[in-house]
Order: C-alpha cells, then sequence, then structure tokens
C-alpha cells in the first residue's frame, strides 16, 4: 500500500526530473530545442561527405522501398545509436552530478538515472519525427511503420536503462569507468553498421561465417537493421532478431537493476 | 505514553578511512581487490524512542555522530547495524536549496524541489503562493535562480521544505539562515507545527536554542548516547561538562564558571533602591545590579553583560554595554559596573541572573558566571495576572465603566 503511494510520489518526480533535464540542457542557447536537431543533421553532413563522396561507401537499396539515398540510410543508424551513446554518457554523469542531491534528501536514486535516459528518449523520438517526415517527402510511405519503430524504443530503452544503471553505479565507486566507456563507444559505433551496410561486413567476412555470426551477436548490430527495415526498406525485421534483442534487452535490464540495488545503498558515502 | 514516530533500536554505523584515496581500477586491482582503511564507528549501538509531538534534540560536539543519526533516520545513509522505524510522511531539512537548479527559475525549482522532497503537483499548486510569500520572494520568482543571493537561495529551500507538512521534520542546524525578518518567521512556524502536534528532531550545538525549544534531549559523544531525558537537565549538563575543564569556581553560589580570566567578575550583588543589598524585589521596585570586578593587566574595550533565565531555563532578557554604548577604552584594576533598572518589570517568581564580562567583538569570554545571582520577585505594582513579564498596561472601555 505504501508503495503504491511512494510510486506515484517518484512518478512526479520523475516526470519533474525528467523536464529539468530538457529544459536545463538547452537554456541560454538562442536556438535552444533546434540544436537537439541540429547536432545530428551537422553529423549526417560530415559523415555523407566522408563515407559517401570520399570513400564511396554504397548505400543498399531499400526492398522494396527502392529508397537509394546515403544520408536517410546513415540517419536511420546513427539516430539509435546517439540515442545509446547519449545515454550511456548521461547516466554515468547522472549520480556524481546530482551528489548534493543523494547526500542531502531521500528518494529513489535509480530517478536520476531514469529520467536522464528519458530526457534522450524524448529527443530521440523528436528526431524520429524529423526522419518520418524527411522520408515522406523522399516517397517511403512510413507512417504505417511507426507503431513497429516505437516498440523498437521500447525495446532499446530498456536496454539502455540496464546499461545506464550498471555505469553510473560503477562511475561513483570506479572513476575510470567513464575513460573506458569512451573509447568503447568509438569501436562499438564501427562494430555498427552505421556508416556502412551490413552487407559489407558480410561479404568481407564471407569465408569466416563464425566471425559474421559473433559481429552479429552486438545487440547494436540488429536494433540498427531493424530501425532500418521498418524505416529505410519498408519491411518487418526477422522475428529472430526482435526475440533476441527483447531477450538482451530484459536480461541487461536485470542485471542493471541488480547491481544498481546491490551497490546503492552506499552511495551517499561513496559520492 | 505516546507512540513513537521514529524508533531507533540499536543503531551502528561504520565508515571507511581510506588511506589512499584511490578510486582507479588499476589501482584496485594492483592490491589485488583489497584496499587499505581504518573502521570508524560514527555511532555505536544507538537506541532511541522518539514519541509522536515531541520536539527532540540531539546534542553533541563536533563528530559526535548526531548528524550521521539525523542522516540514518533520513534514510540517507544505511546503519550497518540495528533498525530504524519511523512513521508517517517525513522531510528533512539537512541542506537548503540542495537541487536546485541554477539555470530554472524560481518557479520551476519550487516544483522541482518539492516533488524531490515528496509533494504531489496538486499539492504543491495549492501552496505555491504560501511558499513563494513565505520566502519574500515574489517579485523574483520568475528569475533563473543562479541570480539570487545567496540569502534569497536558502530562503526558498527553507519555505519549500518547511511547507512540504511532514509528520516527522528533521532539522540540521538551519535555523540560523536569513535575516532577523525571516528568522522570527520560521520560528513562528516551528511553535506552529510543535502546536499541530508534529514531531520535530534538530541537531545543533546551539545550546540556549536546543534548551527552549525541544522538549526531548539526547547527548550524543564518541557515537553513543551519554543521556537522554528532559531538554533542561541533558542540554545543562552538557553545557556545563563542555566547559568543565576551563571552569574553576570561585564565585560560589555560581553554578558554572568560564572564561579566560583576564577580567575576572569578583561578585554580583542585586541592591534595593537605597542601596541595600536584597534577594527579593518587589515588581516595579527600582533596582540595581551591580558586578564587582578586578583587572590585572590592562584590558581594553571589555563589554560587560547581564542576563535573566526562568527557572525552567527560558531565557527571559540580557543586555550587555555594548548594546548600550557603554564601553571604556580600557580597564586596569578593581571596579564597579551598575546597571540601574527604575522600574523591575518582572511578576513574581523565581529568577536566576549571569553576568559576564567579554572582548569587543563579544565571541571571547573574559568571565562568564552562569545563574550566579537567584532572586524571588514578590508581588508589587503592577500587579498583573500571570507569566513572567508585567507590562504596566492599563484597561479601559468606552463601553462601559468599571
Amino acid at each position: 500500500m505504501s508503495s503504491i503511494a511512494e510510486l506515484t510520489e517518484s512518478k512526479e518526480l520523475f516526470v519533474n526530473l525528467t523536464l529539468r533535464e530538457l529544459r536545463g540542457k538547452y537554456k541560454r542557447s538562442v536556438l535552444g530545442w533546434t540544436w537537439s536537431l541540429l547536432n545530428p543533421l551537422a553529423t549526417m553532413v560530415i559523415f555523407t561527405v566522408v563515407f559517401r563522396f570520399f570513400l564511396k561507401v554504397e548505400p543498399t537499396r531499400g526492398d522494396p522501398s527502392g529508397l537509394h539515398v546515403f544520408a536517410i540510410f546513415l540517419l536511420c543508424g546513427l539516430l539509435p545509436w546517439n540515442f545509446l551513446s547519449n545515454g550511456m554518457s548521461g547516466s554515468m554523469g547522472a549520480l556524481i552530478a546530482n551528489s548534493n542531491l543523494i547526500k542531502k534528501v531521500f528518494f529513489p536514486r535509480e530517478i536520476l538515472v531514469v529520467s536522464n535516459i528519458a530526457s534522450w528518449v524524448v529527443s530521440f523520438l523528436l528526431e524520429l519525427g524529423v526522419l518520418a517526415v524527411v522520408l515522406l517527402v523522399a516517397g517511403n510511405m512510413v507512417l504505417p511503420w511507426l507503431l513497429p519503430v516505437i516498440g523498437l524504443v521500447l525495446i532499446q530503452t530498456m536496454y539502455v536503462v540496464g546499461l545506464g544503471l550498471l555505469l553510473s553505479v560503477l562511475n561513483v565507486y570506479f572513476r575510470d569507468v567513464q575513460h573506458f566507456i569512451g573509447i568503447l563507444l568509438q569501436i562499438w559505433f564501427y562494430a555498427t553498421p552505421i556508416v556502412y551496410p551490413i552487407t559489407y561486413v558480410r561479404d568481407a567476412l564471407k569465408d569466416r561465417s563464425e566471425l559474421f555470426t559473433l559481429y552479429k551477436l552486438n545487440p547494436m548490430v540488429r536494433f540498427v537493421e531493424a530501425y532500418r527495415d521498418c524505416l529505410y526498406d519498408l519491411r518487418s525485421p526477422p522475428l529472430f532478431d526482435m526475440l533476441y534483442l527483447f531477450g538482451v534487452s530484459a536480461a541487461t535490464l536485470a542485471l542493471g537493476v541488480y547491481v544498481f540495488s546491490k551497490l546503492e545503498p552506499k552511495l551517499a558515502e561513496e559520492l | 505514553m505516546a507512540d513513537a514516530a521514529v524508533t531507533v533500536e540499536g543503531v551502528s554505523k561504520r565508515f571507511r578511512l581510506y588511506h589512499e584515496r584511490n578510486r582507479s581500477l588499476k589501482a584496485t586491482i594492483m592490491r589485488g581487490g583489497r584496499v587499505r582503511y581504518d573502521e570508524f564507528w560514527a555511532l555505536r549501538d544507538v537506541s532511541l524512542q522518539i514519541e509522536e509531538g515531541t520536539t527532540f534534540g540531539l546534542v553533541g560536539e563536533n563528530g559526535s555522530g548526531k548528524s550521521t543519526l539525523l542522516k540514518c533516520i533520513a534514510k540517507i545513509l544505511r546503519p550497518d547495524a540495528g533498525k530504524i522505524r519511523s512513521r508517517g510522511k517525513m522531510a528533512a531539512l539537512l541542506e537548503l536549496g540542495s537541487g536546485f537548479h541554477p539555470e530554472l527559475s524560481g518557479r520551476e525549482n519550487v516544483f522541482l524541489n518539492g516533488s524531490i522532497l515528496g509533494l504531489s503537483k496538486r499539492e504543491l499548486t495549492a501552496r505555491f503562493d504560501e511558499i513563494v510569500g513565505f520566502a519574500g520572494l515574489e517579485r523574483f520568482i520568475d528569475q533563473p535562480v543562479k541570480n539570487y543571493s545567496s540569502g534569497m537561495y536558502v530562503r526558498l529551500g527553507f519555505s519549500v521544505a518547511i511547507n512540504i507538512d511532514p509528520d516527522v521534520l528533521l532539522v540540521d542546524e538551519v535555523l540560523a539562515v536569513g535575516d532577523a525578518v525571516f528568522q522570527r518567521r520560521c520560528n513562528e512556524k516551528f511553535a506552529d507545527f510543535r502546536r499541530a502536534g508534529k514531531t520535530v528532531v534538530i541537531v545543533s550545538h546551539a545550546a540556549d536554542a536546543m534548551r527552549t525549544m525541544c522538549d526531548k534531549v539526547a547527548w550524543l559523544k564518541d557515537g553513543q548516547v551519554v543521556a537522554e531525558g528532559r531538554s533542561e537537565d541533558v542540554v545543562d549538563d552538557y553545557v556545563d561538562q563542555g566547559h568543565e575543564d576551563r571552569v574553576e569556581v570561585t564565585a560560589e553560589v555560581a553554578e558554572s564558571r568560564w572564561g579566560s580570566g583576564e577580567v575576572r567578575l569578583q561578585d554580583v550583588h542585586l541592591l534595593d533602591a537605597a542601596g541595600r543589598e536584597t534577594s527579593h524585589p518587589s515588581t516595579g521596585d527600582a533596582v540595581t545590579f551591580r558586578m564587582r570586578y578586578r583587572a590585572d593587566k590592562a584590558v581594553s574595550k571589555p563589554v560587560f553583560g547581564l542576563a535573566l533565565e526562568t527557572l525552567d531555563g527560558t531565557w527571559l532578557w540580557a543586555h550587555h554595554t555594548r548594546d548600550a554604548g557603554f564601553v571604556p577604552d580600557e580597564i586596569a584594576g578593581e571596579g564597579v559596573v551598575d546597571l540601574h533598572v527604575p522600574n523591575l518589570m518582572l511578576q513574581p517568581g523565581t529568577y536566576d541572573l549571569s553576568a559576564s564580562v567579554v572582548d569587543y567583538t563579544t565571541t571571547h569570554q573574559y568571565d562568564y558566571l552562569r545563574r550566579c545571582l537567584r532572586f524571588d520577585v514578590e508581588h508589587g505594582t503592577p500587579r498583573e495576572s500571570g507569566g513572567y513579564v508585567a507590562l504596566g498596561g492599563q484597561w479601559s472601555s468606552d463601553s462601559f465603566d468599571a
């Protein structure tokens, strides 16, 4: 009974903290919210110039959509990647940045991490909305596919929250975590088919199919492929991939919650 | 016996004092996962019952564990042993305005801070005007809080916290915030709070404030409860113990005495209008308090002071020569200081006088005689109905004669 009351109280706190993150993020910048769109746009322009025109990366042709535009191909992978990367970096700082709160007030600490990630979910959805408009203009009738995309966002959010809980609390104990994650994110970015189509890797590993299987263990490979299936190709992602993603995300979330709950009681002392 | 609002059972809290504060993975692995540290027990087997509706004080010197205990009660720290149970909604005033976001406006921060402390948006909307009015920040509420002065910042934080209306309020030395007007408003709010039968737990080393504010006090020393009971008794013991080392009671009547001794108060007398010593003046009498001092070496700008308290420890009055603008440049040798009171406006009762001589900053005590003179006031003129002070007012009415 009291836990239900606590939960509803926490819900308000969660909403308020998320709003704080969102409002605080672009306060005192002239363009404000536009930055949240300009950032991925700038990355898109740079990557398109470098990978499409200098390195001659050939995007796949949308099947069955027939779309063949590198910039859109890129965005379908880049936006989910940015969500992961922002969510991880943001949650790593969430506890340390709010140490004054943790040391002075009691409230469920995981809210700090979850509300930070929630603010990135909002940005992500906004970016996806803009991408959807671009896709419509480019002739992709993407509207019926937005529902499965929302489902994908939910699964990926589970995954990111799991990682965020894990990293946030580990980072309090070992500050190297954030430096380590900085490097890991770079490797991870290129180990995910964002700037190149997955067919390049498949072809390169033609004779070493076990390595390709290993490559596909990376959940972000299948996340990006699934987003691309829905948005770029306009086809359903393979059921097995969805089950795999759901399983990995649920397991990551469980691990994150477990580790967080183990280390959380000592937070106020360690910070 | 009333129900316990907070029950503390055998609580111990250990802190680790690390020798090397190296939080890197490499260092941890090199040491094989072991870290060298000393253990420090901030609390050892503390048990307390705080009854509902009481104002409970925790006193003790710095490092005695009182703040740690408060944080354990507030669930910020988790004790290593023992249990703490509490009933009802709890709010902690540990640091005011913690959690304010500098870029957000005062209005947004009130909602944010309130929800951190556990208020719903509806409750906050209902109390918003009261919160802002209490902090006196109506004009600035839509400004970002980074533009606030530190006083405004703290006032808003206090105002949010005090308006949460919890059943149990935990307070850590925050009573000394803001200007005099705000202080008075805070004290009134605390009084309302106590009158409404809420439980308050206060941590402080301001002994005088604790004596008057709290019903019960626990005295902590080195993480253990030394004494617990009625606030007057425990606080007096605590204060006396704190000065024990320096005290050398020469004025045999004084309850305790301390000070550095450059100026000594030799005795303190109460004289009637004719200059004779008295111990039972009447209300309305002209009296004189006379202090005799001795300074072996010249002391510049000493400030003499007198204070009155009642037997139950209520601080009634104090006055010193600096506030009266009566400070000599220098004194040496023996001398006398008188305070002449034309009308002793005290109602019948027993009063204790404390006398002191301090330096011009009033922070360094040359000599302090606590409760050095006790006297009984007898019925005189005006004769009023009750309380400690006589105001000498006149009843009148345009509507009737009496």
